[in-house]
Order: C-alpha cells, then structure tokens, then sequence
C-alpha cells in the first residue's frame, strides 16, 4: 500500500484512474466525460503541490526516491526508478497545472469524440510525468516513447486540414532520435552495468571519445524534441495543426522534455563532452533565437507566429543550460517554466479567438481591442511577458541566462550572448506587430464576416477567464518574486555544475 | 528403442497419432459440423502441450543420437503448439465463413506442427530434413486450401515449388557437410570440426547452402521473393499460422545446427549473417512502404521481423555475447508470435469473401465504429514498430542490446534506422483506423475476439513484466552452449 500510495507514483499514474473512470462513461455525455477529465487533472495538480511540500528545497540530491528491481535478468540492472529534484520539482508543477487548463479550454472547442479526447490527454499527462521522475534510463525511454502515442492521436484526429501530415511528421521526427538515444542507453547498460541514472553519474569514467558519440546520440534526440535550429522544422506543423489544448501541451510541456534531457543526462552523465560541445551549442542556440524571431516577424498566421517564436525561445533556454555556469542553468530553467507559461498562454488566446472566427490569418483581424477589452488587455501582458518586459516573467528568466552566458568559461566568448540580446530586440518587434495587427487600428474585415453569420464578437466569458487567469498570476509571480523558484533548483544546480566544473579542469 | 526414447518425441507421437485418427473421425461428422474437427484438433493440441510441460526439466537423447529433449525444445515445442492452438482458433471461424471448411485443415496442421516439433529436437541433419519436409508439405497444400480460387492456387503452388527448391539446397548441403565429417549427427559434426579432421572448404559451402535453405523457410532477403504472393494468396488463417510457425521451427533448427555444429566456422560467417540480417531488414521494411494491401505488408513486415530476429545470430561465435544474444532471439519470437496473430485476427475479422476487405482503405472509420478492434490493432502496430508500452520494445531492446555487447554497432544503427521506418507503414494503419471516416465491416466471432482481444492484453501486460519469459528463453538456451 505504501507503495502505491507513494506521492511519486501517485502523481504520475493518478491519471489512469480518470482513464479508467472514463471509459464506463457513455460516450454522449460529453460534459460528464469534461468534468471527470477536469477533475482528475486537478487533483493531481493537488497532488504534486503535495510533493511539493514534501520536497526539501535545501537537498541538492534525489528525493522521494522509489526504487525497485523491475529486469534483472542475465545481468540486466533495470529497476523502476522515480526520483524528483531541484531540476524537475518544477517541470513536475508545470505540468499538472498546465493539464487542467488546456482540459478546460477544451470546453467548447472539442465538440467531437469527446471521450477519446480525454483518454488521450490523460495517457499523455502520465507520459509526461514520468518523463520528468524517471531516474533509470530504460523506464525513461520508455515513457519518452510513450508520450509519442496520444499527442500523435491529438494531433492527428483533432487537428487542422493538414493534420495527418503534422501528424506523423511529429512522430517520425521525435523516433528519429530518441532510437539513436536507445542505442547509446544500451550501450551505457552494456558498458557500465547499469541502467540508474544517479549510479551512472556517481560512476562516471566513461573514456572522452566515447562519451563524444554517447554525447551526440542523446542530444539528437532532444535537440529534436526542443526544437534545436536546424532540426525544427516538424514544430510549426506540429503546433500549427494540433487543436489549441495540444499546442498549449506541446509549446507547454513536450517540449521541455528536450531541455530537461539535456540537463538530466548530457551534462551530468558526459560533462567531458558537454564542456568540449559547449560553444558548438551556444551557436546553434543563437541561430535559433535569431532566425526563429526572424522567421515569426514574417508569418501571416498567428499560430504559426507563436510556434516559430517558440523556437527563438527555446534557444535562449539552450543557451543558458550549455553556460554551464549557475546563472545560465538556473535561467534555462526557470525560462522552461517562462516559455510554458506564455507561450501556453499564448496559444490558449489564439485558440479563443480562433473559435470564433475560425481564422489565423493576420489580414482579416483589427481593431479588436475596442470590441473586446478584457482579451486585448490579457493578450497585452502575455505578449509583454513572452518578449521579456521588466516586471513580467519572461525578464527574469532571459536576463539571468544573458548575465551565466556573459560570464561563461565554457562557451568561451561574450558575442552569444551579445547576439542573443538582439534577440530579446527581436522579440519585441514580431509580438509588438502581432499585437498590433490584431488589435489595434481600423476594425478589420473579420468583424463584419463574424456578423455576417449572425453573432457578434464577444469578450472572454467567465471559462476562458478562469482558463487564463492562473496563467497570469504566474506570470506577475515569477516577474515581481522569483527567488522562491530559484530556491527550489539552487542546491541541485550547484551541484550539478559542480560536476561539470570537475570536468572542465 | 527404449521407452526414454519415446518419451522425448512424446508430444510428436501423440500429435501424429492424433492427426491420423482426426482423418477417420472426420468422415463421420457431418458437413457442415465441421467446426468439432477443430475443436477435437485443439485437444489434441492441448495435450501434446500438457506433456510437453511435464517434460520441462528432463534432458535426453533418443533414438542413438537423433532427436534430444532439452530446455530448448521444450521451450520451442511450447510456442509452436501455442501457435498451433491460435490458428485453430483463427481457422475455426474463418473456414466456415469462406466456405472452405473441410475437415483435412485442421489433420494438415497437426501434422504440419508435429514436423515442427520434430524441427525443435532434431539432433542430426538427417532428421532436421526428415521434420522440414513434414512441416513444408502440409503447408504446401493449406496454402491452397481455398481451392478453386486462383490466388489460393497460385500461392500453394509457388510456395511448393520454392520451397522444393529450398529443401535441395538443405539437402545438397548436408551432403557436402557428411562429405567434410563423415557423420550427420551435429555432435559429430561439431568434434570432427574440433579435432581437425572435417575438410573446411566443403563445410563451409556445406553449411552456407544449409543456410540458404532455411533462409527460404524464414524468408530471409534475398530469399524472400515467394513470401508476399504466397501469403497473400494463401487463406489468412494459413498465413497466420505459417508465419508465426514456419518461422519459429526454422529459426530453431538454424540455432540448433549453428550454435552446436558450427561454432568455430564463426568468423567465416559471421559476415554472411550480417548482411543477410541487414538485406532483409532493410529490403523488407522498405518494400512495405508502398503495398496498399493489407495481407502484403504485413508479408513484407514479416519479412522484415525475420531480418531482426537474424541479428540474434550474428555475435553466434562469441561466447560471452551468443547466449543472451539466442535467448534474446528466443523473446523476440515470443512477443512476434503474440503481435503475429493479433494482427492477423484484426485481417480476419474485416475480411469478406473473394478477398474483399483487405485494402487499407477498408480500414477506414474503424477507430470510430469497432472502437476495441481499432485499438488492438494500434497496439499490434506499435509493437512491431517497438513503441512503449508494448512487448515489440522490450523485444528490440534486448535484441539491439546483445548485437551491441557483440559490438556490431552498424548492424545495429541499421536495425533502428529501418525501425524507424516500419513506423511509417505501421502508423499509416492507425492513420486510416483513426483519422479517415469510412464504413468498415467487422465479423465478430467468439473465438477470432478471444484470440485478438488475448493477444493485444498479453502485448502490453508482459511488456511489464517480461523478465520471466526472458529467463525462461535464457534458461533454455543454457544447454545449448
């Protein structure tokens, strides 16, 4: 019993409890099969803020540690392994709390096969959770792999026209990586005796040369995930297609499953490598940043605005980690958390307006702002946030990885950072033209197309308030008072560069 | 003869035995009732199984030498008398519903999986052609068992004449071997080696026309060419069974002779395995790309799992690696045998007459209106793609393990990147199933929902606990070496 009663496990398989409930639900009653969705969601966004008392911000190692034999034979070391620390406490809070929100913006906007809808979501929030817990490399992949299945359903039968292509171009996309990650898990169970990620750190000693190959096989599979520039390209499909709550998933959580791999395996478990890539990262990192900010100034659809934005985003995450310094580290991190927030935010607000007009295209929208306030003054602070406005979340996390990639040994030259700062610049231009374009100025022809269908546009009701409103608190929080979330990952980002720190001399 | 010896050719006795007797039974139950042949055949099936497991544990030798009884094939004789049982239950059904139930297909299979049995406990060359041959014929005729239809025909006929073929090439190379070591026993063959009195050169083209042969049987690239028209034509209840069980025997008789006779020819071979496991994982996943036809890729996909069960023979001549790299072999063909015919079933279930029903676009909508049809055969698709949480992983992760602890790293960077695109094919599946509207119409049969809906279980539940087949598949391989 305490087994299962385990927060860890509790917090990663309480999900399959709505699965099960769901599946005695009879398909037509759609708001029976939302609320249960809704309110498994929401209880294990209760039961993570549990963890998070349970957790010791001051432990710089593994907490709530479960740890049993699952293969052991023929000398096979895999065990069912959950753990959480500073690096994932937070990943873990951002994805029970984003869950719900994206079942309730789902309210309205899923009206088809409603039930399937939430079996999926529910599976996918299980795969997510272990992603972020699981300390042993097999059961890693294992749920890594996992979480390919119900976002490829989401995307694939309730996306966009182009949603079968998205669809699988999502999925071979990701497997084209994470099988390069499988060998060098493989060859690391081989080669080392065990499959325990703390174990395998303890240890370490893996020869240089090889941990350059090991090094490359696991960031193949996550620079696919973050989306690292040049290997984007599936992301703008992804997220354009995919119905509103799977973008928010996606921007939200999936794809920090990409930097959290690289700070959870990478740097640890090859710190050698990571040193010697350092510089090679931080470039890419910056070509991200610049050309996803180029690339959203141009788009004439909002969504896929807010996906190649995404990108600029990300890279500056990317950046930090591979400063390899506190600073970056801890802005990389508290950055997943940022872009997850805003960006999510983001694509809930696309998502509300796109329900009624059915459009993303930038021509059509204007003047927007005096026919709905409330929209317009939410949509300025998240657009305010996610370019990084003093005072809002997105600052203190890009001015903290700019301040660890100044300073940083490992990456060796002041000019990344320099150049990500254009960046920041950057970012104020294309969320400024968004915002812009859609809300201010003359009133634009799709307010006279929405009335020619017979309804007028409306402000945000109450549901998507309560949608969005969790999402601005967070916002304001980390943007006024940031230091208790820097308190939760310090102790275990030291350590961490502590590591890293040894292998640089 | 003594009674030890019958005792390990127990289960092979009693099954032809029964086999025989189910061809009298059979003329007095009445057409159209013919679905008590099927069920008196799976008791005999059944039993064979029983004894079987009482068998489990013993080791010996019968007949001076002939056939062993050990771990191995107990574990093997298991599987193929599973397998028979699971195309007894596809058949059942499917038979009657194509009008081509007739009493001799249940009497064919029985007989067909004594000669695999025989196949599992063969010890000497001699008899591993007496139990291909026992195993081939039948099969020859159930892949034409839909006479009069053409395609049915056309498939027997092929398969009859391809597979004569294969048996000369088996033949033709255990002549040459028996040249090289004036013995036929495998023990023999393997001290004649040892001691330095085989002549190497006819041994070697001895044992590389033996492989040719069972290639054949296994459909291994680039002797594979017979299996997609084959399997397509045949009755889908015969493809099942032939796929799951031709390749499972074959695969047993390849271990037994390679890993007891022919060890030290390993570094001469060693190579030959590897591009043949390369050829036929990359050929096979890349032609199924492009069929439209059901029954066809998964020929194709077949093909394919053939070449990465292959890999498990590659590191044979390495002692460290050849034991868990056979047991991992072992697994793998466990997990195919259960994701085999549970998709097959899936084909069955939509199948109509006159080969109706097997397009991919017959699968359309089927997500929506057989919802549990639809997500078994999500999950056959993403086991033989190997995506969590299903047996298809865990079988390639032990696989690609032990071909990398036999430090072969491109075989195995070529058995992820062809993985990689078996997805495509595989997810086009679950595209139609889930995303494309249509009107599909499923049969529902007891036995066939039993056999698809205990097959999808068993794929994801042992995907959890797996370490007890994998012991189970180590231990029987432990005599061997």
């Amino acid at each position: 019993m305490d087994f299962v009663l385990h927060p860890l496990n509790l917090v990663t398989f309480f999900p399959l409890v709505g699965v099960l409930v769901l599946f005695f639900i009879n398909p037509a009653r759609k708001n029976a099969l939302r609320w249960t969705a809704l309110i498994t969601s929401l209880v294990t966004f209760g039961i993570s803020l549990w963890v998070l008392t349970l957790f010791d911000a001051s432990n710089p190692d593994l907490q709530l540690v479960i740890k049993l034999p699952w293969i052991q034979v023929a000398g096979w070391d895999i065990s069912y392994h959950l753990g959480v620390d500073g690096l994932s406490i937070l990943l873990v809070l951002l994805t029970s709390f984003l869950t719900p929100i994206s079942i309730l913006s789902t309210w309205t906007a899923i009206e088809e096969r409603v039930k399937d809808f939430m079996l999926f979501f529910l599976m996918l929030e299980v795969g997510m959770m272990g992603v972020f817990l699981a300390q042993d490399l097999f059961l890693f992949y294992v749920f890594w792999e996992f979480t390919l299945v119900p976002m490829y359903f989401l995307i694939g039968i309730w996306g966009g026209p182009q949603r079968i292509y998205a669809a699988i171009k999502f999925f071979l996309y990701t497997m084209a990586g994470s099988i390069l990650m499988l060998l060098a898990i493989l060859w690391l169970g081989i080669n080392q005796g065990t499959f325990s990620v703390p174990d395998l750190i303890a240890a370490g000693g893996i020869p240089v040369h090889v941990q350059t190959w090991l090094f490359l096989a696991f960031a193949m599979a996550f620079a696919i995930k973050v989306p690292m520039w040049p290997l984007h390209s599936w992301l703008p499909d992804a997220h354009v297609q995919a119905p509103t709550a799977g973008s928010v998933i996606l921007a939200g959580v999936l794809l920090k499953m990409g930097t959290y791999g690289f700070l959870r395996f990478n740097l640890p478990l090859f710190p050698e490598a990571a040193v010697r890539f350092a510089p090679t990262m931080a470039l890419l990192a910056v070509i991200g940043i610049l050309y996803g900010a180029a690339v959203s100034y141009s788009q004439q659809d909002i969504k896929k605005l807010v996906a190649y934005s995404s990108v600029s985003h990300l890279g500056f995450v990317m950046l930090g980690l591979f400063a390899l310094n506190p600073q970056g580290i801890q802005g990389g991190i508290l950055q997943m958390i940022n872009h997850g927030l805003s960006t999510g935010a983001l694509f809930l607000l696309v998502g509300m307006i796109y329900e009624q007009t059915h459009t993303r295209d930038f021509d059509v929208y204007g003047g927007l702002w005096k026919i709905m306030p409330v929209y317009g003054s939410v949509m300025l602070i998240v657009t305010l946030s996610s370019m990084g406005l003093p005072g809002l979340n997105g600052f203190v996390g890009e001015f903290t990885i700019l301040l660890g990639a100044f300073g940083s040994n490992a990456i060796g030259s002041p000019w990344y950072a320099g150049l990500a700062a254009v960046g920041v610049i950057l970012a104020a231009i294309y969320m400024l033209y968004m915002f812009q374009k859609i809300f201010l100025g003359p009133a634009g022809s799709i307010v006279e197309t929405v009335k020619e269908h017979g309804h007028a546009l409306r402000d945000l009701n109450a549901r998507e308030i309560i949608t969005i409103v969790p999402l601005l608190v967070l916002i304001f929080w980390i943007g006024l008072y940031p230091k208790p979330f820097f308190t939760l990952m310090a102790p275990a980002v030291d350590k961490l560069v502590g590591i890293l720190q040894m292998a640089m001399h | 003869m003594t009674q030890a010896d019958f005792y390990t050719i127990l289960p092979i006795i009693l099954l032809v035995a029964w086999a025989s007797a189910l061809l009298l039974v059979d003329l007095f139950i009445p057409k159209g009732r013919k679905g008590l042949t099927a069920l008196l055949a799976a008791v005999g099936l059944a039993a064979a199984m029983g004894i079987t497991l009482t068998q489990s544990g013993h080791t010996g030798v019968g007949f001076s030498g002939m056939v062993v009884l050990d771990g191995f094939s107990v574990f093997v004789n298991l599987l193929l008398l599973f397998t028979g049982l699971l195309g007894v239950a596809l058949a059942y059904g499917y038979v009657k519903r194509l009008g081509i139930e007739r009493g001799e297909y249940y009497t064919l299979l029985l007989f067909s999986i004594a000669g695999m049995l025989l196949m599992a406990q063969a010890a000497d060359l001699i008899m591993i052609f007496l139990a291909l041959e026992l195993l081939s014929i039948p099969l020859y005729v159930l892949a034409a068992f839909a006479h009069p239809q053409a395609e049915s025909e056309e498939a027997g006929l092929k398969y009859f004449l391809l597979g004569a073929f294969s048996s000369g090439f088996v033949v033709y190379g255990i002549a040459l071997v028996f040249g090289a070591t004036q013995t036929t026993a495998l023990s023999g063959i393997a001290a004649a080696v040892s001691a330095g009195t085989a002549n190497t050169m006819l041994m070697l083209i001895g044992s590389a026309l033996i492989l040719v042969g069972f290639s054949f049987k296994v459909a291994a690239v680039p002797f594979h060419m017979w299996t997609p028209d084959v399997y397509q034509g045949a009755p889908t209840s015969v493809t099942a069974f032939m796929a799951a069980g031709a390749k499972i025997a074959g695969f047993a008789a390849l271990l037994r002779v390679f890993s007891t006779a022919f060890p030290s020819l390993a570094a001469d071979l060693t190579p030959v395995l590897w591009v043949l496991a390369a050829l036929t994982m990359i050929v096979g996943n890349l032609i199924a790309v492009s069929q439209t036809n059901i029954k066809r890729m998964l020929a194709y996909s077949s093909i394919a799992h053939a070449g990465y069960i292959l890999m498990a023979f590659v590191p044979f001549g390495n002692p460290d690696v050849a034991p868990i790299s056979i047991a991992a072999g072992l697994f793998y063909l466990v997990s195919y045998v259960l994701t085999n015919f549970g998709s097959w079933g899936v084909v069955i279930a939509l199948e109509k007459a006159e080969g109706k029903g097997l397009n991919l676009d017959d699968y359309a909508g089927l997500g929506r209106k057989y919802p549990g049809l639809a997500a078994a055969m999500t999950i056959f698709m993403l086991s033989l793609t190997g995506i969590p949480p299903t047996l298809g992983l865990v079988g390639k992760f032990y696989l690609f393990r032990a071909v990398i602890a036999g430090g072969f790293y491109g075989l195995a960077i070529i058995g992820v990147l062809t993985s990689l695109v078996s997805a495509y094919y595989y997810l086009r599946v679950v595209v139609i199933m889930y995303m494309r509207d249509g009107e599909p119409e499923a049969t529902s049969e007891p036995w066939l929902n039993l056999t698809w809906a205990g097959m999808a279980l068993a794929t994801v539940v042992l995907s959890f606990v797996p370490s007890f087949v994998f012991e189970w598949a180590s231990q029987a391989v432990m005599k061997l070496f």
